[in-house]
């Protein structure tokens, strides 16, 4: 029931992602420089939120997008369901829903996500030194048993900051455009916070690197690797994350990425790796 | 004696690799004038079928704008050419340009080189040479 309820969720998105197009439409960057969304509902690579603002608008537009994520891993299973919308290329919000489905054991695990980012300074591809962001994510956790079961200070809510610097080259790589960031975050989640917050033994805040690169093959295909620091609050050994990233931009209304993550030990089960796949769909 | 001459073919080759690279500039990369003016015709014809941003050369002589724009692209991408124009800032100043706009210019720009088959690579240089006036452009 549970599931038919988020597919018809996902659907309806969708629809409107599909039928709703240019209507207020900002979309006045360049094709494949406003990024994807991430994991936690932000404009960036898969799993790193960068400073870029979500959505194709400019300094003098607005643009919404909703997105669906799912990530396929040995042990378990990863949904997210959101939407974002930039305002004038400045301000970010973003929710998220993260369904996490222990497919071997049974039963799930859900978060919401709440986020906000300010760009402070530059243009991802015009300014001198890379664009610089500050965001938070606001993580509300809905099923706290499995987190207090494995230890975790605090099984309701945490909150993360970050604070991300993007910078697109122009005909960098051989005459390719590249892209970096570089994100710092403070966190006490444990596995994003699907496991909850902190530790008896960790209670306080850690600084953690996360970092993406890519290369722009064409206008509608890029290619990049990323990866994010992760805490082990728990001693359950918690794994940093990789992945490896395809994603494929046909137009400023959709994109589709794919990507092979190496998510590594996840609440006691190794190795979990598996694809993870992203559409993004433009709502205005 | 033998690495003596690795040596000296070494030395050769570097500066003949050298010389390679000092002689191929961009311009001639593309292809040289005839691109140019290909690229400045086809941006032209992209211009007038955009909605936003055609009323911006509504009052232009199209047969100046092209010959400036043949010689600052060209001049540009380090052609043998001399910009004999106004200054970039000039030109825009009292035409008001958003980030917008001038986003909406470079994808048409880019459609234009596309049109002219100016390959992928050469495309983001000569974006990267003519971006760097973004800021005599907008907002002025």
């Amino acid at each position: 029931m549970k599931n038919k309820q988020r597919n018809h969720c996902l659907y309806t998105l969708l629809f409107f992602t599909f039928v709703i197009t240019e209507a207020i439409a900002g979309s006045g960057k360049l094709l494949a420089t406003s990024g994807i969304t991430q994991i936690e509902g932000s404009g960036g690579g898969g799993i790193v939120p960068w400073a870029t603002i979500a959505g194709y608008g400019s300094k003098d537009e607005i643009s919404a997008s909703a997105f669906y994520s799912q990530a396929n891993l040995d042990d378990y299973r990863l949904h997210v369901l959101g939407a974002n919308i930039g305002l004038y290329d400045r301000l970010e919000l973003s929710v998220a829903k993260q369904t996490f489905d222990l497919t071997s054991l049974g039963g799930e695990i859900e978060q919401t996500i709440y986020g906000a980012k300010v760009k402070v300074y530059g243009d991802v591809i015009y300014s001198q030194w890379p664009q610089l962001s500050v965001g938070i994510h606001h993580k509300e956790l809905k099923h706290p048993l499995i987190a207090r079961a494995l230890g975790a200070k605090n099984t309701s809510s945490g909150t993360d900051f970050y604070v991300a610097a993007t910078k697109v080259n122009l005909g960098f790589l051989y005459g390719y455009n590249t892209v970096w960031n570089i994100t710092g975050r403070f966190s006490k989640g444990n596995e994003l916070g699907l496991l909850g917050f902190g530790s008896s033994a960790e209670k306080d805040y850690q600084f953690l690197l996360e970092a993406s690169v890519g290369v722009l093959l064409s206008r509608h295909w890029a290619i990049g690797l990323e990866y994010r620091q992760k805490p082990d609050n728990l001693g359950l050994k918690e794994d940093d994350w990789v992945d490896a990233f395809v994603a494929y931009l046909p137009n400023k209304e959709f994109s589709l990425t794919l990507a092979w993550a190496k998510l590594g030990t996840i609440a006691g089960a190794k190795k979990q790796d598996g694809l993870f796949l992203t559409m993004t769909g433009k709502l205005w | 004696m033998v690495i003596q001459l690795k040596a000296l073919c070494l030395i050769t080759l570097l500066a003949v690799s050298s010389c390679a690279t000092k002689q191929t500039s961009l311009y001639d990369s593309i292809g040289g004038q005839s691109k140019v003016e290909q690229i400045v015709d086809n941006f032209i014809e992209e211009l007038q079928f955009d909605q936003s941003i055609y009323p911006y050369f509504a009052d232009s002589n199209i047969d100046r704008f092209k010959e400036k724009m043949s010689e600052h692209l060209c001049m540009s991408i380090k052609g043998p050419c001399e910009y004999t124009g106004d200054s970039m800032v000039q030109v825009h100043s009292s035409m008001n340009i958003n980030e917008t706009d001038f986003n909406t210019t470079v994808d048409l720009l880019i459609k234009a080189m596309t049109k002219a088959n100016v390959e992928h690579r050469h495309q983001n240089q000569i974006l990267k040479h003519l971006t760097k006036y973004r800021k005599e452009i907008i907002y002025l």
